[in-house]
């Protein structure tokens, strides 16, 4: 890249001392941001360090209190996000913006469209431009592709097509990995260096500091709504970072320590399960976990681990195949009965799932035991019983809240993780079910996590741990289960394996592929 | 959904201290707010279209005053006499009814527009036993012909809950067609079984012993006080038992809810049938305390109405109190406007749909008047959009 083509031009897009003020929050104080052309400029920062805000006010979602943008060096105000379109600014955001059930062409075509005459859309045309799109950074797209038949790395891409379609200058790309597998993410990466290179402006915002590393050509970090510093990934490295959007030192790999295994906890032969389609997505799976032990499974999002984990839970009923607990068949039991057999559970889709998010933290912190002693007597609840044991657990799991009368949303994503944790995490617990449980969360929290399961572990319960996160399972596994198209296709010690190895079985089945593919039936 | 009541399990002596009342305050106008702004502007609605109307009559000279003088004979109707009172008491009682009935369905995400079908079926039943026991002892035949309402109505409300629990069955489609199906069988049952011999169209007997005593007035019934009961029997299932924390839950997170081991399907069965009983017991009462017989026509809107009330109750039992009340005083102060001011009672209508539409369009409102920290939507607007958007997606 040439320094003085980049000195000589002014930056595609320059934010000056950007200040944005909630009731009672600095939201970003006096931000400064430029971005060159053709440059990946990474934002940094913590769940609710301002980041959001700051691409909220770019899109013309918020409006600055104080503070200009500039875009070529020219002072622009942007009204709303149809502006900022048309002022080529784009993002992706991280929950795809795609209607599942159009086709690529569609999504893309949607509010945008190619007319041939008054009527009728110029389909022709449109594929025409969007497999050439495509073709030019790199990937081949059929247009025709129902969107949600795509795999979500696909969907990504839909996405950055439709940005690019509407001209798109600058590329904010909202936590694009959070989704994606580690081969997806190469390839995603790939295509972000190919825009660069034609002389996009990308903005990447992560939590993930070995990606933005990797990728961005620079770097700024945000605490608390200040800009706490700018680095080039040559010059620093993950724990300076780590400190940068923390405020202090963080240890980024949790010690895993000794695992004493014991007896066999959870045992599952056979199980076959079918997804909400009725296609066999778990298609025979056997493992083990002990005592004392954490089970990882890793995988690919979409082979089968959600079904595998809600069969386990009880929340999806079993094909056929057995899953028990302690030597005691629990196939098919009810998630209440699974439950009080010493089963705790982090689902995957929290807000789903997890929390009631227009209920109290109390009573979310009850969900799962509302109708058992202390929390309730006879048909009553005992609201006293309810916000003490709340308020020992917001305490116990650092839940930062003002008070257990908060309603869920008032919490941030961590912080809701953090609840359910201490929920599920709290009591006796035989078997503790993790399904990405650290997800979208910032590093702070990700710790904090992992020490609960690693403190869980040492306690004597047996800990599944399914996560799309390759280094997660990686770092807290003391087994790693490698699932593939409904099938566990590999075992490694959590301790020795190779991450390249695991991620090829992820994404390949070894072996199990072939075989599969012959004495399978057609997936 | 918004919880409208203040945080549960406060058994600390509150500190009121200024931050904590500045607090309360504010909790309490970020709840009432929409529906209050939503009656004012219904009522600056109401007045220009009582100046308009006054543009049809020919040659008459337009009077701007008029709204001010329709207002005052609708507030002096409805509470300006203690007769006025007590009508407006007795319009409001099977409101509160038909408006828990409502709002209970809205608690657990579902939308019960059948509360009108259920409050006939409710009236119907109660007339039927009313009839046959009209000679028996009253501390008999009341509570028989109660019963009999509130089960009736809980049967036309667990057809539908049944029905969603099992198919998927949407229960506003199902309920519509039962509110249908119940004008059918008063039809029928008026001019059939339980016509009265020798009447020229077709009436039943009154129910005499069975009536409801009336306890204020010259018209207020013992229904009133039920009514206040089953306030009081509602807030307590829904915010102290653990039945109405399920009922809750189902309704703002029904994935969450069977997570946590809750059953969604038996709670909208369950749910659906107690809020028939109520919509039946609101016709029970209005039988039983006000007409005391029934005829082919009996059927007044109460069942709708009641869905705006539960709106502007935003389905708390207290709030639903509130606005039945208002329902009720409209209802009974539109005959004196009528008279003094000239406006016809049916202004009454235009109020309430006025205010249905402008809580309904809450986020019109808060963008144009820049309302900050009042409560989003109505959660039980959110259910409405909800259970069709979910139920189209499949």
């Amino acid at each position: 890249m040439s320094v003085e083509v980049e000195t000589v031009r002014a930056p595609a897009l320059e934010m000056r001392g950007i200040t944005k003020r909630y009731p009672g929050v600095l939201a970003n104080d006096q931000i400064d941001l430029d971005v060159r052309p053709g440059e990946i400029h990474a934002l940094l920062g913590e769940n609710g360090a301002g980041k959001t805000t700051l691409m909220n006010v770019l899109y013309g979602l918020a409006k600055p209190d104080e503070g200009q943008i500039l875009l070529d060096g020219v002072e622009v105000r942007i009204a709303g996000p149809a502006d900022a379109i048309a002022q080529g600014i784009n993002m992706v955001h991280q929950h795809f913006m795609l209607v599942p059930v159009f086709s690529v062409a569609d999504n893309i075509l949607l509010g945008e469209e190619v007319m041939r005459d008054p009527v009728f859309i110029d389909r022709a045309e449109a594929h025409r431009r969007i497999v050439e799109l495509g073709r030019r950074f790199g990937f081949e797209i059929d247009p025709d592709a129902r969107v949600g038949s795509l795999s979500v790395g696909w969907q990504q891409r839909v996405e950055i097509l439709k940005a690019l379609y509407r001209n798109a200058r600058i590329l904010v790309l909202d936590e694009p990995t959070a989704v994606l597998t580690p081969q997806e993410t190469e390839e995603i990466f790939a295509v972000l260096r190919r825009l660069a290179d034609a002389g996009h402006s990308i903005i990447f915002i992560s939590h993930k500091l070995y990606e933005v590393l990797e990728i961005a050509d620079r770097i700024t970090v945000i605490r608390r709504g200040r800009v706490v510093g700018q680095r080039v990934p040559a010059e620093t490295n993950e724990d300076e970072l780590a400190e940068l959007m923390v405020g202090r030192e963080v240890q980024l790999t949790v010690d895993r320590g000794e695992s004493h295994p014991a007896d066999v906890r959870l045992s599952v032969e056979g199980l076959r399960v079918r997804d909400d389609r009725g296609t066999e997505v778990v298609r025979g799976v056997d493992l083990e976990i002990r005592a004392g032990e954490i089970l990882g499974i890793a995988g690919v999002a979409g082979n089968g681990q959600d079904e595998l984990v809600e069969a386990i839970v009880g929340l999806r009923p079993v094909a056929s195949g057995r899953v028990s607990l302690d030597g005691i068949d629990v196939t098919g039991r009810s998630p209440r009965a699974i439950n009080e057999a010493g089963v705790g559970y982090v689902p995957a889709d929290r807000h789903r799932f997890g929390v009631v998010l227009s209920f109290p933290i109390s009573d979310n912190l009850c969900l799962t035991s509302y109708h058992r002693a202390p929390f309730s007597r006879g048909i009553f609840r005992d609201e006293a019983a309810i916000e003490s044991a709340a308020e020992e657990r917001i305490r116990e799991f650092d839940v930062r809240t003002p008070s257990a009368a908060a309603a869920a949303n008032t919490l941030s994503g961590g912080n809701q993780q953090k609840l359910i944790v201490a929920r599920e995490f709290s009591g006796e617990t035989r078997l503790l079910v993790l399904d990405q449980p650290t997800r979208g969360l910032d590093v702070g929290s990700i710790e904090f996590i992992h020490r609960q399961a690693i403190a869980k572990r040492d306690a004597g319960s047996a800990i599944m741990l399914v996560s799309a996160e390759l280094d997660e399972v990686l770092e807290l596994s003391d087994r790693i289960a490698v699932m593939y198209r409904g099938r566990i296709v590999a075992v490694r010690d959590g301790r020795t394996a190779d991450k390249n190895e695991v991620g090829l079985l992820m994404a390949t089945g070894g072996e199990e592929r072939e075989a599969s593919q012959v004495s399978g039936p057609a997936a | 959904m918004i919880e409208v009541e203040l945080p549960p399990g406060r058994f600390r002596p509150p500190e009121l201290t200024r931050d904590s009342l500045r607090h309360l305050l504010r909790r309490t106008w970020a709840s009432v707010a929409l529906p209050f702004i939503s009656i004012l502007l219904a009522l600056v609605v109401g007045a220009i279209v009582i100046v308009l109307s006054q543009l049809i009559v020919p040659g008459r000279r337009v009077d701007l005053t008029l709204p001010l003088a329709a207002y005052a004979a609708l507030f002096q109707g409805a509470l300006g006499s203690f007769d006025g009172l007590v009508r407006t008491l007795v319009a409001s009682t099977p409101l509160v009814f038909g408006g828990l009935s409502v709002g209970l369905a809205f608690r657990a995400g579902l939308f019960n527009i059948g509360a009108q079908g259920q409050f006939l079926l409710g009236a119907l039943a109660a007339v039927w036993v009313g009839v046959m026991l009209r000679d028996a002892s009253p501390f008999i035949a009341l509570p028989a012909a109660l019963a009999a309402g509130m089960l009736a109505g809980a049967a036309w409300g667990f057809i539908p809950g049944f029905l969603k629990a099992v198919s998927g069955a949407h229960e506003v489609v199902t309920t519509i067609m039962l509110n249908y199906t119940a004008v059918s069988v008063i039809a029928w049952a008026v001019s059939e079984p339980l016509d009265q011999p020798g009447s020229a169209s077709p009436i039943t007997a009154t129910v005499e012993n069975a009536g409801l005593p009336i306890l204020i007035g010259r018209t207020g019934h013992a229904g009133i006080l039920l009514a206040i009961v089953a306030v009081v029997v509602v807030w307590w299932l829904l915010f102290k038992t653990t039945r109405g924390f399920e009922i809750r839950t189902v309704g703002a997170n029904p994935d969450a809810a069977r997570y946590a081991g809750m059953r969604p399907r038996f709670i909208t069965v369950l749910t659906m049938a107690m809020a028939g009983a109520l919509a039946g017991l609101a016709g029970a009462v209005v039988l039983l305390g006000v007409t005391r017989y029934m005829t082919a026509s009996f059927g007044t809107t109460v069942g709708f109405d009641s869905i705006a009330v539960a709106l502007l109750g935003r389905s708390h039992p207290v709030g639903i109190v509130f606005a039945a009340l208002l329902f009720g005083a409209m209802r009974s102060g539109a005959p004196l406007m009528q008279i003094q001011a000239g406006i016809p009672a049916e202004l009454v209508d235009v109020l309430q749909a006025m205010i249905l539409l402008f809580l309904v369009a809450n986020a019109v409102i808060r963008r144009v008047l820049k309302l900050r920290g009042v409560e989003a939507g109505l959660g039980t607007t959110e259910t409405i959009t909800r259970t069709y958007g979910a139920e189209a997606v499949r």
